[in-house]
């Protein structure tokens, strides 16, 4: 449904987008994830049309985006970063002029704006300034006239941006009840929202793809994920960490923080052989000293992230200048 | 032509939604009066026509339409609501043509709204309404030609202010391009034609000569090709700039 096949954008000696190639299916709801300044909003600016591909080509529905762009742009439904709207209008008057920019006729319209006023909860505010909106109403109405024609695309950037957590909440579960049969691309900086709403999370950092996988699979690469977190007695760690240590599954201890209560460890799997979850609770029944409480790790998605966005040679070393690293190209 | 009708109605609409409309309007009727009436000393010329009220027209034009214009792309980009309007399977010419032709639909009314004069002419003498009815028509275009300078100026910026000021300055030189000041100031090793063709520029000569009483075909398409001229640089500019 969208193709996309080596995409470059170079804004003068700077290149946002660095060859990119990929493809969504529809039912996919692909996770666009990376630091600022990644290149998300860029590519999404070239797939929905807005800005022009230094070389390589997108095709939406099998339409190209430059040479057909008006068959395109009708199959896409894009609520740009920020959610831009014409203050002076109401959400009503704005899904009228969506309605009819894309060729939708009068009873046709009335009925789509019926269903999307109540998607997307705008019931109460349909005849008011959009200027005078709050900024979750804002985001609302421009989701709303993302879907008003019932697009086989959509494109979101940064959806939830902004919202608070029920209305985070709100536009996943949307998103997720819209995603049979369509090709949804929404980009965002929380990785939970990738776990909640994706079927596949593509990590892109400095223009190129670092990871292209499942959500589960991404947590996985985390090397948290199987650590066990262990807690005991204060006066035991010492012995604790001793024996645990010398688990042959373990590559190494982590130290958490220690109270005058209890303290804790994690212990990092070296990914060889059985889980680690048996072998450390057979280690602590046969040592004089007690387990207070164990839990198993599922894997970080932010660590992951670091990860792989930072480059694999120095990720640990780079992580407090993630932001600075990553701000320097300045594309939106 | 759906695609330009459907913006052409957004924004006409959008004048009226807010008060720059109306600003606008009592503005241009209070000038247009007093300059007129007024200054003009209408009622000591002893002339059952409109020539004192047309004379005034490129002036008017000059302070009033940058500040319509201004607007019409810079505060789409600044904004980011551009992205939003080229997202949609519309292309530029037809947004290019649709935000002009209400802009000049609104300048329209402003100057139907002056009929007031053309009737008290009427009143108080014997006018030939063909002369005044081709000073209304040489005064359209000539709107039209300073909305699509400005139109066209106003998609380079994103600031509201800089699109006026620039409209504004290059509207003058195309006012003043007739002026002997500006010929004479033409260094004399340029050809003769040159000269002539910088005083065929001035607005206010096709202007003047249409509101003499004959709309003539090269004064009309005078105004017409500025407007294409001006448009098409607008929708080059918006393809090319708006993402900047």
């Amino acid at each position: 449904m969208i193709e996309i096949s080596h995409l470059t954008k170079r804004f003068g000696r700077f290149t946002a987008v660095k060859d990119l190639s990929f493809e969504v299916k529809p039912g996919e709801v692909l996770g666009f994830l990376g630091p600022n300044g990644a290149g998300k909003s860029t590519t999404m600016k070239m797939v929905t049309g807005f800005l022009s591909p230094t070389e390589g080509t997108v095709r939406v529905a099998g339409h190209d985006i430059v040479t057909a762009a008006q068959a395109a742009k009708a199959r896409i439904g894009y609520l740009p970063e920020g959610a831009p709207l014409y203050p002076d209008m109401t959400p009503r008057t704005m899904m009228k002029f969506v309605g009819r920019t894309r060729r939708m006729g009068g009873a046709k319209l009335r009925e789509r704006m019926d269903v999307v006023t109540g998607l997307v909860d705008l019931g109460a505010v349909l005849d008011q300034p959009i200027e005078t909106l709050s900024k979750g109403f804002k985001r609302r109405v421009g989701l709303g006239l993302a879907i008003l024609h019932d697009p086989d695309v959509l494109i979101l950037d940064e959806p939830t941006d902004g919202l608070d957590p029920n209305q985070k909440q709100q536009v996943r579960d949307l998103i997720r009840s819209m995603a049979e049969g369509k090709v949804i691309i929404l980009s965002t900086h929380i990785l939970e929202e990738v776990e909640a709403v994706c079927t596949r999370a593509m990590i892109v950092s400095e223009g190129q793809i670092r990871f292209d996988g499942t959500p589960a699979e991404l947590r996985a690469k985390s090397r948290y994920a199987g650590a066990i977190e262990v807690e005991v007695d204060p006066g035991e760690l010492a012995s604790a960490r001793e024996s645990l240590g010398s688990l042959a599954g373990v590559a190494s201890i982590e130290s958490v923080e220690t109270g005058i209560q209890s303290a804790r460890f994690i212990l990092i799997p070296s990914g060889e052989g059985a889980p680690l979850l048996d072998a450390v609770q057979d280690k602590a029944q046969a040592s004089p000293w007690t387990l207070k409480s164990i839990s198993v790790d599922r894997g970080r998605m932010d660590d992951v992230f670091r990860a792989v966005t930072t480059g694999p040679a120095d990720s640990t070393e780079r992580n407090g200048n993630l932001t600075t690293n990553t701000t320097t190209g300045g594309a939106a | 032509m759906h695609g330009i009708f459907t913006i052409f109605r957004r924004e006409l609409r959008g004048y009226f939604a807010t008060p720059v409309a109306y600003v606008f309007l009592i503005i241009f009727l209070i000038l247009s009066g007093v300059f007129t009436w007024q200054v003009g000393e209408f009622y000591d010329s002893n002339q059952a026509d409109l020539r004192l009220f047309f004379q005034w027209h490129p002036w008017l034009y000059l302070a009033l339409i940058p500040a319509l214009s201004m607007r019409l792309w810079a505060e789409e980009r600044r904004s980011g609501t551009i992205e939003f309007l080229m997202t949609m399977p519309i292309t530029a010419l037809q947004a290019v043509i649709g935000k002009f032709l209400a802009a000049w639909t609104f300048t329209g009314v402003a100057l139907a709204l002056t009929a007031t004069n053309w009737w008290t002419v009427n009143y108080l003498g014997d006018p030939d309404n063909g002369v005044i009815l081709a000073g209304y028509v040489g005064s359209f275009l000539m709107a039209g030609a300073f909305l699509a300078v400005g139109a066209a100026l106003s998609s380079f910026t994103k600031n509201q202010v800089s699109a006026f000021v620039i409209t504004f300055t290059v509207s003058l030189l195309f006012i003043l391009a007739g002026f002997p000041a500006v010929t004479d100031s033409i260094p004399d090793v340029l050809p003769t034609w040159f000269v002539a063709a910088i005083r065929d520029l001035s607005f206010l000569d096709h202007f003047s000569a249409i509101t003499r009483g004959v709309v003539e075909a090269r004064d009309a398409i005078y105004f017409l090709s500025v407007i294409a001229l001006f448009l098409f640089i607008n929708t080059t500019v918006v393809d090319l700039k708006k993402a900047d």
